[in-house]
């Protein structure tokens, strides 16, 4: 459904262009979910944004392709992204009260997507909205629908904001750091509501996080970023049991454990380089405990390691290749 | 009122007592509510010890951590620091004498320093403050502070925005440290930085605490976070306190039905489905209910609940609960 | 000892451009300020090089010039009293620019006295800025008046008044700035440490606010410019026979038919001193925007 080719995305800065995003590929069957991992400068959310084009034009240059059913969203004509946002990709973000109008009522702003997707007149629109807020489990929804954004919490904002992206049942969802500013006991809450709401609706997700606990439990899929590029795609269970790549490794080990009492965090040395100074080779080869002389020296590339595995390591993969 | 009978091993340097603190909220006459944030809180912080306070939204955990270093003045109850009462009428007096053992360290590391300051002088504010300090003393001691939290003393020279979310902290400790403080409170310290950052500066924190001697109240949401790092652990929820024990009884025997909830909805990076262990929000502490905070969303609740708030009570030796389900009665 | 794990080193980090050198680069870089910059600075330099390009002597009267039209010999024509516009011009640039620039000064300073105060004491803040509310809504013009008629027809007494009439808009600038600073963690973080009010409010709290009061600043001197027209218009302007923008247009004011030119070229003058204003405030506001912080 979604094929991601040899996505870049640049953006222009003071001293020319950045190089934010580098020829990162995925693609993603109809009611998948992948989840995309990474921390600050990996570029995972502008990866997400730029399936829907919401990058600044002037400022921006994004090369490669983004099919989605055949259409290359890259090239299309704004008129018909437009007509594809809402109805058929929708997205929802970290923070809701930034997302939100806070002068318009929840009832009103669910139903601008419906209006503008459906064509329903005012009554009927405020009618679905009520069913929306009681599929994403708001309580009391006939009365809520008159609220404004700051009259809810941010759990409730959330579940707004999802239902405002789910309002024209799209197949494919792409929610960026959804429960990054919730509470962790809400956060539990929406994941569970996006799963079921998932498997109601039948569409693909896309969760980003910074937080791999959250994707392990969400998703089917895992896609690993690192300063900009992909490091590792691989099934969950197989990202958190036996990952290939260093960093991915090392990501896992520096997760402080609720279970178990550790003497000392394992942290991964160094820190991560900012797009405009990305080392020679290897992004990750200078906090690397594998790293070899070859590794700063060439571009690694993305490998197969095992069917449905890849991963950005020809260390790793010599040594896998060797144990075998 | 809560009890307070704790086993004691060394004099505590931080003792709190029926803290309170109140936010007016609305206007004057009608429709001026109080928002109680902070209600009934007593604990002690031990020389050398961690103590972490972890919480949710509304916990009232950064207002406590607020309260302890003088930022906000509290509505009633008693803070002692050091021997010196810093609430009541002498409080600011008492403060002044003992500042320079309190410190304290921000979550955002973008906010907590001035942009137009060169971090040298950020580090050397407090010295700054105090006064006293030759031009040499204290550039020697900022070169020292920022060795001793990782960064080349070339930096000194420098700007706060030419520095990363990770650096930017080591640089907000090594200020915090200028004046060789006994006691900081760290406020979410870790919780804006990437988890690879998170994981380097928790060890620098730890590794000070050993060389220096330094205590601290350590405020996290994150009950893994705090985990790596605390001695002793308080979880508040709507401003009070519910549960407090040292780490080995904290979690491997939680006992307060929100504790338990807390410490199963952190994400595990293991592959399956959990269902969320609670349902509900924090509630408004506008109108604090009768009985417990927690009932609505308790699911463990049942008829006393909803009408007597339950008190903080010991367990067991060094693990108090302030739960129904837990009262003798 | 600490972490081997421990990042930076120096040669780590390129050495990165100081903020001034990068804000330089973008406002050079910004078409509105460049082209505003250019105006002003034309304007000014021709104000400081007046006893070079003229022959020195504003009112030199010459009675046979009545009325000259632009030409050859008087560029921009000659009044009725024979005087050289074009020399009065120039010479009616330093009058202008200073009051401009004093005003504009001036309003800030007080302006930020008060809105700091405002921010500061919270108590006071209701008081103050209802003062500030009448101050504004107080005519402007009646304040001139009454100044002139109290210290007098002098330079002075008009850049009090213009100083007057824009400090309320300076306090309000900087009371909102001040408002948002003080609740930032490095203001805490100067409490923590033992700071006081001094220390926090001259420190901390003002330079932040300078932004956006250097951009008001920018348009403020052009109001000051065109306000300081309307005044000489009243009368109650720099008094002649020193020439100002203002009272050459006034004094033309008879001879707007048959001596069009009187009137045309300060008037000009001012126009473009008020533009090019205009187009470098626009400038240093979008470059000094909060999107700076947004650095590292």
């Amino acid at each position: 459904m979604l094929d991601v080719q040899n996505l870049s995305v640049d953006f222009r800065v003071d001293s020319g262009w950045i190089r934010s995003v580098n020829g990162v590929s995925f693609s993603l069957a109809p009611k998948a979910s992948l989840g995309i991992v990474g921390e600050s400068g990996s570029g995972k959310s502008v990866t997400a944004l730029s399936i829907l084009r919401l990058h600044a034009q002037r400022t921006t240059r994004m090369s490669g392709a983004i099919r989605f059913d055949g259409d290359d969203l890259l090239r299309l004509p704004e008129r018909r992204l437009r007509e594809m946002r809402g109805r058929d990709i929708a997205m929802i973000f970290q923070d809701p009260m930034h997302s939100l109008n806070p002068v318009l009522t929840i009832g009103d702003q669910i139903g601008e997507t419906l209006r503008i997707h459906q064509g329903l007149d005012v009554a009927a629109a405020t009618r679905q909205a009520v069913d929306l807020l009681d599929m994403v489990r708001i309580p009391d929804a006939a009365r809520r629908i008159a609220d404004f954004p700051h009259q809810l919490s941010g759990g409730m904002r959330q579940r707004v904001m999802i239902a405002m992206a789910i309002a024209c049942r799209p197949r494919l969802l792409i929610a960026d750091e959804p429960t990054t500013a919730l509470d962790v006991t809400v956060q539990a809450q929406i994941l569970d509501l996006l799963r079921d709401l998932r498997e109601d609706i039948g569409m693909a997700v896309i969760l980003i996080s910074h937080d791999l606990g959250l994707v392990a439990e969400f998703a089917e899929r895992v896609l690993v970023m690192y300063a900009g590029e992909l490091v590792e795609d691989a099934p969950a269970r197989t990202i958190f049991e036996s990952p290939a790549h260093p960093y991915s490794e090392g990501l896992l080990r520096a997760i402080p454990s609720p279970d178990e009492d550790v003497h000392r965090l394992y942290a991964i040395p160094g820190r991560i380089p900012d797009p405009g100074n990305r080392p020679p080779g290897c992004n990750f080869a200078p906090r690397c405990e594998l790293a070899q002389p070859a590794c700063r020296a060439s571009e690694p590339a993305l490998e197969d390691v095992a069917p449905g595995h890849l991963v950005r390591c020809p260390v790793k993969l010599a040594a896998m290749e060797a144990a075998r | 009122m809560t009890e307070t009978a704790q086993p004691v091993t060394d004099n505590p340097i931080i003792r709190v007592r029926n803290l309170r603190k109140d936010f007016p909220v609305g206007k004057r006459g009608r429709g001026r509510h109080v928002l109680r944030a902070v209600n009934d809180v007593s604990f002690d912080v031990m020389p050398g010890e961690t103590f972490g306070v972890v919480g949710e939204s509304g916990s009232g955990k950064s207002t406590i951590g607020r309260l302890l270093v003088g930022l906000q003045p509290a509505t009633a109850g008693e803070i002692e620091l050091f021997g010196e009462t810093i609430t009541g009428a002498h409080g600011g007096r008492s403060l002044a004498r003992i500042r320079h053992k309190l410190q304290f360290v921000f979550q955002d590391p973008h906010a907590a320093m001035n942009p137009r300051m060169r971090i040298s002088d950020v580090i050397a504010e407090p010295i700054d403050v105090k006064g006293g300090w030759s031009r040499k003393d204290r550039a020697d001691r900022v070169a020292q502070l920022l060795e001793l939290v990782g960064l080349s003393k070339a930096f000194s020279d420098r700007f706060p925005h030419e520095f990363s979310g990770g650096q930017r902290q080591r640089i907000v400790i090594a200020r915090a440290l200028a004046l060789d403080p006994a006691f900081v409170v760290c406020d979410e310290a870790v919780a804006a930085l990437d988890v690879s950052m998170q994981a380097q500066v928790i060890n620098l924190l730890m590794d000070l605490q050993e060389r220096m001697g330094l205590s601290y109240l350590f405020i996290a949401h994150d009950l893994a976070v705090v985990r790596a790092v605390s001695t002793r652990i308080a979880v508040l929820y709507a401003g009070e306190i519910v549960e407090l024990a040292d780490r080995k009884s904290l979690y491997d025997d939680p006992k307060h039905p929100y504790t338990q909830a807390l410490l199963a909805a952190i994400p595990r990076p293991e592959v399956g489905v959990r269902k969320p262990p609670i349902r509900g929000e924090v509630p408004s502490l506008l109108d604090r209910p009768a009985g417990c905070t927690l009932c609505p969303r308790c699911p463990r609740a049942f008829d006393r609940c909803k009408v007597e708030a339950p008190v903080l009570r010991d367990v067991s030796p060094g693990h108090k609960v302030a739960c129904h389900l837990y009262d003798g009665h | 000892m600490t972490d081997a794990a421990m990042p930076s080193s120096a040669a780590d980090d390129p050495p990165r451009p100081s903020r001034l050198r990068v804000l330089a680069r973008r406002l050079w870089r910004h078409r509105s300020f460049r082209l505003g910059a250019g105006i002003v600075a034309v304007i000014v330099i021709l104000a400081l090089a007046a006893p070079l390009i003229t022959n020195g002597q504003p009112n030199a009267m010459s009675l046979r010039n009545r009325f000259a039209p632009p030409s050859a010999e008087f560029w921009f024509g000659a009044d009725n009293f024979g005087r050289d516009i074009f020399t009065r011009v120039l010479y009616g640039a330093r009058i202008s620019l200073w009051i401009g620039f004093a005003s504009a000064v001036l309003a800030a300073a007080g302006g930020a006295l008060v809105g700091m105060a405002s921010a500061w004491f919270r108590r006071l803040d209701g008081v103050i800025m209802r003062i500030m509310d009448a101050l504004l809504a107080f005519p402007a013009i009646l304040l001139a008046i009454g100044i002139n008629a109290a210290l007098g027809p002098q330079v002075s007494s008009v850049i009090i008044a213009l100083a007057s009439a824009y400090v309320p808009r300076m306090a309000r600038i900087v009371r909102a700035a001040a408002l948002v600073i003080r609740e930032l963690d490095y203001v805490d973080a100067a409490r923590v440490s033992g700071a006081g009010a001094r220390r926090i409010i001259f420190r901390h709290i003002l330079p932040n606010c300078l932004a956006p009061l250097l951009v008001s600043v920018t348009f403020v001197f052009a109001y000051a410019i065109l306000a300081e027209a309307a005044l000489s218009f009243l009368g109650i302007g720099p008094p002649p026979p020193q020439p100002s923008w203002g009272n050459i247009i006034a004094e033309g004011r008879d001879y707007s038919v048959e001596a069009w030119w009187i009137m045309l070229f300060p008037g000009l003058a001012i126009s473009f001193a008020a533009l090019g204003m205009n187009l470098l405030g626009d400038g240093l506001r979008d470059v000094l925007d909060p999107r700076l912080k947004v650095e590292a």
